[in-house]
């Protein structure tokens, strides 16, 4: 049976690994490779790179990174951060990634999708969506709205509605971040995950909000999510990524162990 | 002496080679990358990559020389190990973008997963249940993960080539052997422990 995942995320700036709260206040917490190779060791089944570096030789530096990485893990992983065109994506996955995300330059362009798509293949397209609840927000109903450069920039995009689009353009995978959720470790934004995994036909990666385990099996039980990513959980050493295993498997959930 | 374990992959322009031959390299082979068709002839064993699609990559092997190549040297019996888009290569004819004519070396035909309600591409780590021992499998326990991203699978005519399953919307073939040519769906180097342990058997074929 296809298990459901577990993909710690490792916020990146100038080749290291930072984590933020609301994608402000960041905390430095160590080395990309270290850390990718612990997460491999303790049954990761995928890693994600979100790269925030600036510089203006960041293309070097971050595909110096994917190259290490990629020689020492054995499981896949997506790079995502400030990728624009078919060459930045080619730089990437030439280095070793085995996904790209993209996000700002998807809304701004969204034939990138459709092109990436045909080009590289689906199976490496993931499209990140930082969706933000629309206030005031209703239960009944609810809507949320697609930002951009790390939430702060609206774009009145109606994020179901994009999240189908770039299904129909070709991405293979979409990573779902709740901008209301990041940071506060309250838990994932269920409604906005089980919305966007039943409109589209590919995988959903729930994102924003974990600090439990059982925050975790309410992706997939209550959210519908394929997989969940998680940072502060794991990165702290609050749990491993067994613990949150066993904690799934008890409660029913098909995960690799 | 020691068997010298090398093997070629083949590069025509699709693929994640670097990881094949770092996780070709950590069980102790020794591999090469490499797209001429006379390396390809003469190897020891070979490996056919690729991440994609069917029509391009077969345009890629034509455009290299690389088609008759993988032919000859399966022909011959050189063990030959097609991952993901490469075990569908080795069959006849695929359905994607419109219909395209693969290596022919498995008979069969590679269709697209289209059950309502799942999810494609298949992404993640899925079972493999293997029908009969095969020496490719052996020291895999059944029911082992390995990761998997595809949207096609491939259905081999003859049943008896088909030798492990696995359950997606009902069963596929997940990995499949013809004499000297085996072909696995998921991808052994990003497998784990799983995925070193078929690679090292390989390189003992």
């Amino acid at each position: 049976m296809l298990a459901r995942r577990i993909i710690p995320c490792l916020d990146v700036r100038d080749g290291r690994v930072v984590k933020g709260t609301h994608f402000v206040h960041l905390r430095d917490a160590g080395d990309p490779v270290e850390c990718a190779v612990r997460y491999d060791a303790e049954g990761a089944d995928e890693l994600v790179f979100l790269d925030i570096t600036a510089s203006s030789d960041r293309r070097n530096i971050v595909t110096r990174m994917v190259r290490d990485v990629a020689d020492n893990i054995y499981i896949p992983f997506t790079v995502g951060g400030g990728l624009r065109s078919l060459e930045d994506i080619q730089a990437i996955l030439r280095a070793g990634a085995d996904k790209v995300s993209l996000n700002t330059a998807a809304v701004e362009t969204p034939s990138l999708v459709d092109e990436a798509a045909r080009y590289f293949g689906s199976q490496c397209i993931v499209v990140a969506i930082d969706a933000r609840r629309v206030q005031p927000f209703s239960p009944d109903d609810p809507r949320w709205e697609v930002t951009t450069h790390g939430g702060r920039r609206l774009t009145r995009l109606e994020a179901v509605g994009w999240a189908r689009e770039v299904f129909e353009r070709g991405a293979g995978e979409i990573l779902l971040t709740s901008m209301d959720c990041d940071g506060t470790q309250q838990g994932y934004d269920n409604l906005l995950n089980r919305m966007v995994a039943e409109s589209v036909s590919i995988p959903v990666i729930a994102s924003g909000g974990c600090g439990t385990l059982e925050h975790l099996a309410d992706a997939f039980l209550v959210g519908k999510a394929s997989a969940a990513l998680a940072a502060s959980i794991f990165h702290y050493g609050r749990h491993t990524i067994k613990e949150a295993k066993g904690f799934l498997r008890d409660r029913g959930i098909p995960v690799r162990l | 002496m020691t068997p010298s374990r090398s093997v070629v992959i083949i590069d025509y322009g699709m693929g994640n080679l670097r990881s094949i031959e770092k996780a070709i390299a950590a069980v102790g082979g020794n591999a090469m990358i490499s797209s001429d068709p006379g390396v390809v002839r003469g190897a020891e064993r070979l490996i056919l990559p690729g991440v994609g699609a069917f029509g391009d990559a077969m345009d890629n092997l034509r455009r290299n020389g690389l088609e008759e190549a993988v032919k000859e040297a399966a022909g011959k019996g050189t063990p030959l190990l097609g991952l993901c888009l490469g075990l569908q290569l080795l069959f006849c004819d695929s359905e994607e973008f419109g219909s395209h004519r693969g290596l022919g070396i498995v008979p069969g035909k590679v269709r697209r997963f289209d059950k309502p309600g799942l999810h494609v591409p298949h992404v993640g780590w899925n079972q493999v249940e293997s029908r009969w021992p095969d020496p490719l499998l052996s020291g895999i326990p059944e029911g082992s993960y390995f990761y998997f991203v595809h949207s096609y699978f491939v259905e081999p005519r003859d049943d008896a080539d088909a030798i492990a399953w696995t359950d997606y919307g009902g069963r596929f073939c997940s990995v499949a052997r013809r004499g000297s040519a085996w072909g696995v769906q998921f991808h052994p180097e990003k497998s784990q422990e799983m995925g070193k342990r078929l690679l090292y058997n390989f390189l003992r074929t």
